[in-house]
């Protein structure tokens, strides 16, 4: 199986991976990269647990092919702090003990980024509907909503 | 397996004319990826068709209709505030695909085109009597939407040909259509029962009418016994009277041949859907009549 060139903008950084054309796009930043920040729940967009953003898109990792990726930027969790500061929406899950196992706390991150990034103010249940795919076995969600919705509030400085 | 990014529909074809072996097209990929990685499909020649120019673009035809790029995500759809004004049926059925992540992917020809009875986008399609134009090694033709699936898993598209664009006919006056699912869950499921009604009213009388439904037979259904039931009655105190929503429910019950599986029994789905064919009509009506919701 010939293996394709795949030259991509990971988190602002350029990047270049080998990848067999029926890699997913997140098994090339897991095993390529070596940006295991993005997880594997299900690998067939149920979970959530590997969401990034594509063009700034908020896609499911597992039902993108890496060889898709080429040319475009790609955001995973890994690009959400800057250095050891926290993103406002890292530290709220901290704050609200937002997280059990922390699987799908990444998966969260990212999407819960990108709809503050379109909608500053959600209501709880455009927050709930948004994140409808991203799966907790652990928390029941409530403490998780709260987080996202107190980091919009920080972010829009309503506090 | 072969990646192909052609940059031309007919340079699609030609790729996909010449394989030999199994060859998928590839849209958004929320079930090409599922199903090569439930090795239900393997395609020896995969043609991703986003690179083509064009294909997320959503352009008014000349005559005031719709034209619908092959790789428009259902969140692009969403926001299309034209679309959403003639067709929210449409635009509504397409949303219920999947979460935030599988809309900024999916498109309305992947759904049409992996062939499931339950796919949510395709009976809004078919109500509002929309038509995907081919193209294949033998040239180009329109097909209407529901002459698309030919049954789970299958559709009468012939090897080496794909669908370039999907057209919305001119919405014209009076006219509203929705879009109705039964799920057990308030997301991410798949339908159990899905019913579209497109109509359009001519002062108190319904003038026409297309009736569509989803998950209650081997492929969609365009049910035009279920359109007769409604077309040519007067409205009653702007409202459609009880015998006419019974002999619309009656139709569509008659027409359904559902199967019996873990997310409801062939009864229920007959049930189901007389519930929903006259729910989705109450809604269609008062779009027709100016509701914006
Ligand atoms: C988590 C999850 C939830 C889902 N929920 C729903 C749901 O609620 N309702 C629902 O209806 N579906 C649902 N789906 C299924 C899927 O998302 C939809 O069917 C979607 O619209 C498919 O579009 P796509 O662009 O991703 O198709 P792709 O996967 O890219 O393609 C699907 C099929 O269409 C063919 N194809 C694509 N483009 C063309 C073309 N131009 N010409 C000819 N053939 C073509 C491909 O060869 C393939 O066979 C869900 C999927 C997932 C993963
Ligand atoms: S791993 Fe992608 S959605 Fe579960
Ligand atoms: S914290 Fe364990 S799955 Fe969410």
């Amino acid at each position: 199986m010939s293996k394709v060139h795949v030259s991509a903008t990971v988190n602002g950084d350029p990047v270049e991976f080998l990848a067999d054309p029926r890699d997913t796009l997140l098994d090339c930043l897991r095993d390529q990269l070596g940006l295991t920040g993005t997880k594997e729940g299900c690998g067939t967009g149920d979970c959530g647990a590997c969401s990034v953003q594509l063009d700034g898109v908020l896609v499911c990792s597992c039902l993108v092919l890496g060889v898709e990726a080429e040319g475009k930027r790609v955001e995973t969790v890994e690009g959400l702090s800057s250095g050891q500061d926290l993103h406002p929406l890292q530290r709220k899950f901290i704050e609200h003990a937002a997280l059990q196992c922390g699987f799908c706390t990444p998966g969260i991150l990212v999407a819960a980024k990108a709809l503050l990034a379109q909608n500053p103010d959600p209501t709880e249940t455009e927050v709930r509907y948004w994140l409808a795919g991203n799966l907790c076995r652990c928390t029941g969600y409530d403490k998780i909503i709260r987080a996202v919705m107190d980091a919009g509030a920080e972010m829009r400085g309503a506090n | 397996m072969r990646f192909h990014t052609p940059k031309t529909f007919e340079n699609a074809v030609a790729i996909a004319a010449a394989a030999s072996g199994q060859t998928r097209f590839l849209a958004g990929g929320t079930d090409v990826l599922v199903q090569l990685r439930a090795a239900m499909v393997l395609p020896d020649d995969l043609i991703d068709l986003k690179h083509i120019p064009g294909v997320k673009e959503i352009t008014r035809t000349s005559d005031g209709g719709w034209r619908i790029g092959i790789a428009v995500s259902g969140a692009e759809l969403g926001r299309h505030a034209g679309i959403g004004a003639d067709y929210p049926g449409v635009v509504e059925g397409m949303q219920l695909v999947g979460s935030t992540q599988v809309q900024g992917r999916a498109t309305l020809v992947g759904n049409l085109c992996n062939g499931s009875p339950a796919a949510d986008s395709v009976p809004a399609m078919v109500a509002a009597g929309a038509w995907v134009s081919v193209i294949g090694p033998q040239g180009v033709r329109d097909v209407k939407v529901e002459d698309i699936p030919a049954g789970p898993g299958r559709t009468t598209l012939k090897a080496g040909e794909l669908i370039t664009g999907i057209t919305l006919p001119p919405r014209g006056a009076n006219a509203g259509d929705a879009y109705l699912r039964f799920i057990p869950r308030t997301e991410m499921d798949i339908a159990v029962v899905g019913v579209a009604v497109n109509l359009r009213l001519d002062g108190d009388r319904i003038s026409e009418a297309r009736v569509a439904l989803g998950a209650v037979a081997p492929k969609i259904l365009l049910v035009p016994a279920a359109a007769q039931a409604i077309i040519g009655t007067m409205l009653d105190d702007a409202a459609l009277d009880d015998a006419a929503l019974d002999a619309l429910a009656a139709a569509a019950i008659a027409a359904s041949t559902p199967i019996s599986d873990k997310r409801g029994t062939a009864e229920f789905r007959k049930d189901i859907v007389g519930v929903l064919v006259k729910r989705a009509a109450r809604i269609a009506l008062d779009r027709a009549k100016g509701a914006t919701k």
